[in-house]
């Protein structure tokens, strides 16, 4: 049985070869963001205060800029990449899709910015 | 048009509490996309100034704000763990039915118990009371 379409046929529309790789980029994002979230989360818990002082002090000092840039930026990434699948399979309407992929894919990109802006801004701001 | 072989409708399969940890794992990752939001815009209200920060720590301390973030860390605690449980099926460990159960079991028993450690150390610590 052909499954392809006579369309399909014509047109020589065939696999691109490149499926798989919104599929690995999903897992190794996953496999990064695993530590940096167990790091994060608890590193946030554990703070003896969550005063303005405590918390930019731990947001700018050492490492903490670097990692907490890196784990914004795969984190909305890892994001992007899972509500698009989401949308795929459940928003049928090709105009709806599009629009809805559209709207969240600028909306990750300017969220991320943000938090890497805001880092950056508490990290390399002047001490008083 | 050839006739395709099509998925059958959700409604067709016979219920497993597997196929129930598959659908939490998208509703908890789509939480988590609004907790991201949240987090972000605290973040922000740190790069502001101490004013800024102390009104989103105001909104921050009022109960339905409280419970969100209650539910927030419980998809965090899900996410995490069955994603971990993904990951060991995409490198081929555990696939057989039986083994699939069990890690069902310890994903919910571990995002449970990670759920109330997290939640008690959010709200219940020296940094939850002030």
């Amino acid at each position: 049985m052909n499954l392809r379409t006579p369309l399909s046929r014509v047109l020589n529309h065939g696999a691109a070869g490149e499926g798989v790789g919104h599929w690995w980029q999903q897992r190794v994002s996953a496999l990064a963001l695993a530590p940096l979230c167990l790091w994060l989360a608890l590193s946030l818990l554990c703070l003896p205060t969550r005063d303005y002082a405590a918390v930019t002090a731990w947001i700018g000092i050492g490492v903490h800029p670097v990692l907490l840039s890196l784990t914004l930026l795969l984190a909305f990434w890892h994001a992007w990449l899972g509500i698009q699948v989401v949308v795929e399979d459940y928003v049928p309407q090709a105009g709806v899709k599009t629009a809805l992929l559209l709207l969240c894919g600028f909306a990750a990109g300017l969220l991320a910015a943000c938090g890497v802006y805001a880092v950056l801004r508490i990290a390399l701001r002047p001490l008083a | 048009m050839p006739e395709r072989p099509v998925s059958p409708h959700v409604t067709v399969y016979k219920w497993t509490y597997t196929m129930t940890l598959s659908i939490l794992h998208r509703v908890s990752g789509l939480a988590l996309c609004i907790a991201l939001i949240a987090l972000v815009s605290w973040l922000l209200a740190a790069a502001a100034g101490p004013d800024a920060y102390a009104a989103a720590m105001l909104v921050l301390a009022s109960l339905p704000v409280k419970i969100l973030i209650a539910i927030a860390l419980l998809a965090l605690s899900f996410h995490f763990a069955n994603g971990l449980r993904h990951l060991a099926w995409d490198a081929g460990w555990g696939f057989e039915r039986a083994q699939a159960r069990r890690s069902a079991a310890v994903v919910v028993a571990v995002a449970l118990l990670a759920t109330v450690a997290a939640v008690l150390l959010m709200f219940w610590t020296g940094a939850g009371r002030q």
